[in-house]
């Protein structure tokens, strides 16, 4: 982190350059490295039980098979658009929800215990309920990525609101906030921090259940792609189908990071 | 009152606690008691508490753990009621069986664990009062904010985090939050525990001379009898529960007070009374959380 402080300010393409070279970057690479060739050298008989898993080596043919077509970054796009509906559908009814729940007791006595059985239920169960409740298949499949971001976030604001310290309150209000101040400029920035953990684990959760989904209709998206080639039997596409949610997914998260930067200045420093 | 303020800051030290001297700030708790009764737990935290604190007064109180010094301070600052007895601010009811509580910027708190808000800088911190309650423009805050900062000793920290400064400045920074009120009291609840002696001597130092500097009256809740002498006109030892005031020790130290006085004979002399009476309540809350716990 004290290589990041320097390097702010810096050109981009320097930063990238002292990026790629950095003990960060090369750890990670190394791990990356590792694992492809332990996995091919598996795959190659040193360990018997992985005689059917293609080599990296055969996927990567396969994935570059792919990537020259046009209905695999359609799907990229596809499969991106449908996490993000969801996703940010989750927040925009999560956010306010687990406000509301912490702030005001009431509303929590009301709403808690009907969370609290739904929230246990799988996004994949939600599945035929969401092709018979919602009209295209488009806004059920952004419903199943909804269900697997909401209640986490929901979860975490109603922490975060709950963990508030007490005195941060009491300093408020003995400095003349009137209730409605306190909520916006008290209890709202003190409950960022959880608003973004609750935005990093929906993230990543939304594209587990991309699968789940895709597999309701379309034919396009990583989730329905990797879908079909199981049901082909083609299993160098099935990993490549995996290996593009996992990028897809590590992609996001970087992306959520940087809002959650953005978001709270006075934790960038650390 | 905002001349006031500014000439603090502006002026020799040793003038400005002749100049400045507030004319408010007296306090009067009369037969205060509390008693929390969450489901049926019948617990007196106060009893037939009563103290007069002048204006201007700074007034330690000492005592065992859990004997209702905070409870006292939470009531005189609004954030909890009283169940017997009033208290009065300058004459005028502040807590009384009638009123809801009701917290104000004439008796800010700074609290044992720290309320900076984190997201906020120091400046933003600081200026957050008089700001929120309309009484100065943001730039007239900003403007007292930096001199009141700058008193003490800080003076190039106002963009940072509190999370970024030592617990020896945040300390400095809340009570400059506070006082940039200009509150007629100020409540101070263990500021300074946990500190190391070094950075409490320093911080010690500080709130003197803001003291010599606001003539404030000061509630200073502390665990620390050295520290509740050196700094006070008056110690005042609570009871373990039900809390009253059991002893009231004057502290004749001349102001300014130096570290040097800690090895006086006086010093020493009090301490050792001091020593007696809390000890006594100690063992006696000791017992009683045993006959509690059996």
């Amino acid at each position: 982190m004290a290589n990041a402080a320097t390097m702010t300010g810096a050109p981009f393409s320097v930063r990238v350059r002292k990026f790629v070279v950095s003990k960060q970057f090369i750890r990670g690479a190394i791990a990356i490295f590792g694992f492809l060739a332990l996995w091919q050298a598996g795959s190659m008989g040193l360990f018997p039980f992985m005689h059917a898993i293609p080599t990296p080596i055969t996927v990567a043919a396969t994935f570059w098979e792919f990537l020259v077509t046009a209905k695999y970054w359609q799907s990229c796009l596809d499969s991106t658009l449908r996490v993000m509906y969801g996703f940010v559908a989750a927040q925009l009814v999560g956010i306010p929800l687990g406000l509301g729940m912490g702030w005001n007791r009431n509303f929590k006595d009301f709403s808690y215990p009907l969370f609290e059985l739904m929230r246990p239920i799988p996004p994949l169960a939600w599945v035929p309920v969401s092709i018979l409740f919602w009209p295209t298949n488009e806004t059920s499949i952004a419903f199943i990525t909804f269900i697997g971001a909401f209640f986490t976030i929901v979860v975490n604001v109603l922490g975060g609101v709950s963990s508030i310290p007490r005195q941060l309150v009491d300093a408020a209000v003995s400095f003349g906030a009137s209730p409605k101040q306190v909520f916006w400029r008290i209890v709202l920035p003190a409950t960022i921090p959880s608003i973004v953990t609750g935005m990093m684990v929906g993230i990543g959760i939304t594209w587990n259940v991309v699968i789940a989904a895709e597999m309701i209709a379309g034919n396009t998206g990583l989730g329905r792609l990797t879908w079909e080639a199981y049901l082909a039997g083609h299993t160098p596409g099935i990993i490549v189908g995996m290996i593009s949610i996992g990028v897809a997914g590590y992609v996001s998260s970087m992306a959520v990071k940087v809002v959650g930067d953005w978001l709270m200045p006075w934790k960038k420093i650390f | 009152m905002n001349d006031v303020n500014l000439k603090l800051v502006q002026k020799d030290q040793a003038q400005e606690a002749a100049v400045c001297r507030a004319p408010d700030g007296a306090l009067s708790i009369k037969e205060v008691g509390k008693i929390y009764d969450p489901e049926g737990v019948h617990v007196v935290a106060l009893e037939d508490c009563s103290l007069e604190i002048t204006a201007g007064e700074f007034v330690a109180i000492v005592g065992p753990s859990g004997c209702g010094k905070s409870t006292l301070l939470n009531i005189m600052a609004g954030f909890d009621n009283l169940t017997a007895g009033e208290i009065l601010l300058d004459g005028e009811p502040l807590a009384t069986l009638d009123t809801a509580p009701k917290p104000g910027p004439d008796r800010v708190v700074v609290f044992q664990h720290g309320a900076l808000f984190p997201w906020k800088t120091v400046l933003e911190n600081v200026t957050y009062g008089p700001v929120v309650q309309g009484v100065m423009s943001p730039e007239e805050a900003n403007d007292r904010g930096r001199e009141m900062l700058s008193r003490v000793g800080l003076n190039n920290i106002e963009t940072s985090y509190p999370g970024q400064l030592s617990s020896g400045m945040q300390r400095r920074v809340e009570i400059i939050r506070a006082l940039i009120n200009n509150p007629k009291v100020l409540l101070l609840d263990e500021p300074f525990r946990a500190m190391d002696t070094v950075t409490k001597s320093a911080s010690h130092q500080y709130l003197l001379e803001l003291y010599n500097a606001t003539g404030k009256t000061i509630f200073f809740i502390t665990h620390d009898l050295e520290e509740a002498i050196f700094l006070a006109d008056k110690v005042l030892v609570m009871t373990t529960r039900p809390g009253y005031i059991k002893q009231t020790l004057e502290v004749d130290l001349p102001r300014p007070r130096h570290y040097g006085m800690l090895a006086s004979v006086e010093f020493i002399e009090m301490k050792s009374e001091l020593v007696g009476a809390v000890h006594e309540e100690a063992v006696k809350a000791f017992e009683a959380g045993e006959r509690e716990m059996a």
